[in-house]
Parts: structure tokens; sequence; C-alpha cells
């Protein structure tokens, strides 16, 4: 078995340490045998969706950001067919609310990749801090941090998880992140695969299920990663 | 303790010489501190906040506390390490006629946001000060974008040392128009000899360049400015105090203050706390040395790794407040070169020692132990098979960990 992930725009988008969730990825994938064939994608390249069983999309500038999506708009409609047919996209932070109608960038709004019927506008302050989300996803906790000024509203989509500790998509739904298919898209930056590794799991498992039918992932040593999680639980949802 | 503004105009306007002042996300402190150091062992009178209180209050502070109390200072110059986001105010009542510009990093984003925004912050301070020349590193494309509208002198090293430093992610697109920059060298992070394929925009030639630089024993180099050369031969360790003796030479020099000695009193001078501080606990060297994102730990990681023997390893971070709250900086940590740095053990400490634990684990470290920072825990640390002992340790938990290490050096005596 190999999963091909697609790193798009690492040089634009890693404004978070975002290659902790590739260097996840690989570890999990390669502890259990299953081989990983890692593609990093700069702007000129074309992106082969077809061969791509994840598509990871990070965070960057302001600038960045605009420039990943109008270069994302030039092939729209087949990233649009690979999360329709269920292509595992995973993005995080600025990649979030591009996924959808509008989204701002600085006082200007910029066209969406229009992925998801979802709507992002401004905020008058930035939302910081860590968070704790209940999620049905894991059956469990997920923990990150969030720096954002936006404000997104997922409308009837589900979210990625309830919010137990920190903002969370716009401060007051109580709801972070959205999930519709395979797409996993949360506000949650930067390095956010390692201490969940429930939902690396998960997020493999979908990519697996996909290419080669329901899939049993083998558990692994997570002793250090439930520490790093419990401690955030510990510190911020249980106090 | 809330300043009246008005006090910190009145005493700063009676500075009889100049004002310095120092931004940049490292090397503020050092740079602060050798420029003071120049300029007391040429006999002046120096206002210099030199314990890192870096805001306008800390500002302010230095100068009450060289004032008399009727209001009286006598003081020929101030150099004054500050904030990037506070330079915007102290300029307001603060005319600084000179500013050093030490580099932009990524640093602690859940207080200053990306670089992008520090750098318009500090572009607010300069055009408060028409007549202010900065001093700035030419390495730095970011440093150097200020040069296209303000009067500045840049120095730089000049040639390639071969740091083999991980490069980080800020500042590699032309400020100005957004292309790839091209190095025909690069040292570490964004710095080098870079050039914009497409707008031209190009590394100035700095006015006080290194070269001939030599790291094999400290550091020793040649400064090289107005067609003069003075060869410095100094004990420090660290590629990164090259750009912090090479800023506060340029900024004695542009004074008009005369060179001769400077030599001397560079070697000197003795590193501030936690700056590649050396300890000798029960005849162990133990050295420890803050780093507070990711181009410092990547510095300190180079340092580490240049050292050829073995050595015991703690990385230690809090994530409070004056810390940053946010630790996924982590992961642009190049902790990957630790495993080829001759490491025997391993340990992850601070607040955070559960994500730096793991951090090290996906670096390749299979066994990481948890320490607390307290003195029992140092001394199991320092008491390992390693020959050297490295602590690499972010702001909050640098003061305990100092002060722990000096009483275990009084308490085992030194031995050499």
């Amino acid at each position: 078995m190999t999963i091909t992930i697609a790193h798009l725009f690492p040089q634009l988008l890693n404004l978070y340490g975002d290659k902790g969730n590739i260097t996840t990825l690989r570890s999990r994938l390669e502890r259990r045998g299953i081989e990983v064939e890692i593609i990093e994608y700069c702007p000129e390249d074309t992106i082969a969706y077809e061969k791509s069983d994840i598509i990871l999309l990070g965070g960057g500038s302001d600038r960045e950001q605009q420039a990943v999506c109008q270069r994302l708009l030039r092939d729209r409609d087949s990233l649009f067919s690979y999360t329709e047919d269920s292509g595992v996209l995973l993005a995080l932070c600025g990649g979030f609310p591009m996924l959808g109608e509008q989204f701002p960038v600085g006082e200007e709004t910029a066209e969406g990749l229009h992925l998801l019927n979802i709507t992002t506008c401004q905020g008058n302050n930035r939302l910081i801090g860590n968070v704790v989300l209940e999620s049905e996803l894991t059956g469990g906790t997920i923990v990150g941090f969030e720096n954002h000024s936006t404000r997104t509203d997922i409308g009837a989509y589900a979210p990625l998880g309830k919010v137990m500790a920190g903002h969370g998509n716009d401060g007051e739904s109580g709801w972070e992140g959205v999930v519709y298919k395979n797409i996993i898209a949360t506000n949650l930056h930067g390095p956010l695969l390692p201490k969940n590794p429930a939902l690396a799991d998960n997020i493999l498992s979908r990519a697996l299920e996909r290419k080669y039918g329901a899939t049993v992932l083998a558990p692994l040593d997570d002793e250090l990663e439930k520490q790093a999680h419990s401690f955030i639980v510990e510190h911020y949802a249980n106090k | 303790m809330k300043i009246d503004p008005t006090l910190l105009r009145h005493l700063a306007a009676q500075v009889k010489r100049e004002i310095i002042a120092v931004c940049g996300t490292n090397g503020k402190t050092t740079t602060t501190n050798l420029l003071d150091t120049l300029l007391k062992n040429a006999g002046y009178r120096v206002v210099c906040n030199n314990v890192g209180a870096n805001m306008l209050d800390g500002v302010a502070n230095a100068f009450i506390s060289m004032a008399s109390l009727t209001g009286k200072l006598n003081a020929d110059y101030a150099a004054l390490e500050c904030d990037e986001a506070s330079l915007r105010h102290v300029v307001n009542h603060v005319k600084a006629n000179k500013i050093i510009l030490t580099n932009l990093f990524r640093d602690q984003m859940d207080r200053y946001g990306e670089t992008e925004i520090t750098a318009e912050l500090l572009r607010e301070a300069f055009v408060k000060l028409p007549d202010a020349t900065l001093i700035i590193n030419a390495d730095d494309p970011l440093c150097a974008q200020f040069t296209r509208d303000f009067s500045c002198i840049s120095y730089g090293i000049s040639e390639d040392c071969n740091t083999q430093s991980a490069q980080t992610d800020e500042g590699r697109f032309c400020v100005f128009c957004g292309k790839e920059l091209h190095y025909d060298y690069h040292h570490y992070s964004q710095l080098g000899s870079f050039s914009c394929p497409d707008c031209g925009f190009t590394r100035p030639t700095p006015d006080y360049s290194a070269q001939q630089v030599d790291l094999t024993n400290g550091l020793a180099f040649d400064v090289c400015y107005h067609g003069e050369k003075r060869r410095l031969d100094l004990h420090y360790r660290g590629f990164y105090n090259i750009y912090n003796v090479l800023a506060s030479f340029a900024a004695y020099d542009a004074l008009g203050l005369p060179a001769d000695g400077i030599d001397a009193v560079f070697n000197a001078y003795k590193p501030q706390i936690g700056r590649m501080e050396e300890f000798n606990i029960g005849g162990k060297t133990v050295i420890l040395n803050l780093a507070k994102n990711p181009a410092g730990f990547n510095q300190a990681i180079a340092t580490v790794a240049t050292d050829p023997r073995p050595k015991d390893v703690l990385i230690a971070v809090n994530d409070k407040p004056s810390d940053g709250t946010d630790v996924t900086w982590l992961w642009d940590v190049d902790f990957e070169t630790l495993g080829q740095a001759n490491v025997t053990e391993i340990s992850a400490g601070g607040i955070r020692m559960h994500d730096v634990a793991l951090r090290l684990k996906y670096a390749g470290f299979d066994d990481v132990s948890l320490a607390e920072c307290d003195r029992a825990s140092l001394q199991t640390i320092i008491s390992g098979s390693g020959e050297v002992c490295y602590l690499l340790v972010n702001y909050t938990v640098l003061f305990s960990v100092q002060s722990d290490l000096q009483a275990l050096e009084q308490s085992t005596g030194k031995e050499n």
C-alpha cells in the first residue's frame, strides 16, 4: 500500500511549524509498513490531483494566502472534483476560510475556492490561544492553538468539534472547524497532528479507505503524544 | 510604575552627545551592552537599560535611575535596547540619533504577528525621526528594505562561511516584488548575500564588513571599513556574535570615536546571563544559552553541533506571556541537527516539556527524559556521562536555572 501526500506550496505556506503535520503523517504510515510518497508542489507546478490521496494546505501571511488562492482558482474544478470524489483535504489556519465563498484579506475581500458553501469575514480583534475541542470525529478531544482575526460561519455543515476552551470559528457559536466528506478544515494552526494522533489516524483511515477499502490501523506507541495532548486538556479545559 | 512622559522627554533632552537605540529580534541585549561597554571604556557616562527591560517603562527607568533628584542628568550618550513594537512610542519622547536594527526573525507571533507587521511598526518609528541614521544588517533583506527610504549605514559578513545552517522561511521572498531571492552565499535564516532576480533589490555593500572569518577557536575576523582593516580575535562562541560585534563597532565608529584599543574591550566583555554563559560545576563545563525563537534556537544548535565533545543537552520551554503562549514554532526549529551533535543524553524541560519531548521524538531521539528545571534535576542532567552540558532554554526558564547553576557552582567549588 502507498499513500501519496500532496503538500501544497510549503515554500509559501509555512507560517507556524506546519511541517509537523507532514512529519506525523509520514511517520505514522511508515511505522505501519505503509509506503509514503510526499510531493511538495510549487505554485508553478501542475498538481496531480488524480494521484493524490491526501492534500495538505497550510497557513501563510495574508499576502501569501491570497497568492495561493489565486493559484488554486486556476484549477479549482479539478480540486472540486477531487474533494467531491471524497479526496482527503486537510486545510489549516488560513487554508480553512479559503475553501469557502469568500474570505478577507486585510480590509478587502477575496474570492474563495467555492469548495464549501461557507463565508468568512473579518472580526475586530484576533482570537488567540490554546484550544480544546470535543470531537465526534475522534470520539475524544482535539487540542491546538488558534490565532485568527477571521469569523467563519459554517452554516449547516458539521464542525470539527465543539469548543471546550478557546474561541473557535467565530468566538460565539461554540464550533470550531468544518468537516464535509473528506475535507477537514480548522483554524488550529501549525503542528496540529503531532499532539492529536487520533485525528492523524482518522485522516489516514479516510485516505486508505478511499484507495484500498476499509483498513485497520495497527496501534502505535503514543505515550508522549498522549502526555502532550493531556497537558493541554488538563490546563485549559478542566480548569 | 507609570512614567510621566514629559519627565522622560526632559531627561532624554539632556544627553550631551547622541542617543542610540538598538532594535531587532535577536542580539539586541548583547549589541546594546557591547556598545555600552565600548563607550564607558572610552570614559563616557552612558544611560543604558542593560537589564533587557526594553519597553517604554524600561527605557524611562534607565534615565530616571541615572538622574539626580532634581531631574538633572549628567550623561554623554544613551545606548537603549528597544522592543520593536515599542520603538514607535519611545521615539515620541526620546529623539534617537542612531538606530541599530540587528535582524527580523519570526518571534512570538501571538504577540508580534508576522515579520511584515513588525517591519511596519518599525517604519512608523523611523518616519518620526527624519534626521536619524539607521545602522542595519546588510545581510538581512528584511532590514535592508529600509535603505530605500531612510539614511542607512550597514554591516555584514562578506564571505561564505559554510555555516551549513538551515534556511528558515521568512524573508526568502523579495519584500518589494515577491520573487524568491537568489543567494550567492547564505549564513543562516534569511541572512546572506541576496539579490532579487526580478526587481534588482540587492544586499547593500556593507560599510563595515567581516572577512577572513575563523570559527575554529572562538571568533576571529577582520572588520573592513573605510579602507581600514582591523583584526578582532574574540573568545565568544556563536557565529551570530559576529553580527553583534559588527553592529556595536559600526555604531561606535559612526559616533566618530577612535577605535584604538577596541579589541581589548571586546575581548574583556563578559556575555550577559544566558548567552552561551559558562559555569564550572564540579569540574564539568555547563553552558547556558537563552533561545527564544526558531532563528535563535537554530543558531544555538549550530553552535552546540560545532563542539565535538560528547554532551548532555537540556531543551526547556515555558509558555508564559513573556515567552509567547504559542509554542508551535518548536516545529520550525531544526532539532534534527542535534542528531549529529554527539549528544549522549537529551532532556526536555519547562512548562511545555511534553511538546519539547514529542518534537525531539520526531527529530529522531528515542529516549528523551522529562526534567523539571529545579536544582535537583539540573544536577542529575549535569552529572550525565557527557563531557560538557548544554542547557538551551527560553526566557522565563532562564533566570531560575541561571541562579541554580550559580548556586551549584559555588557549592561544588570550581575545579579545573
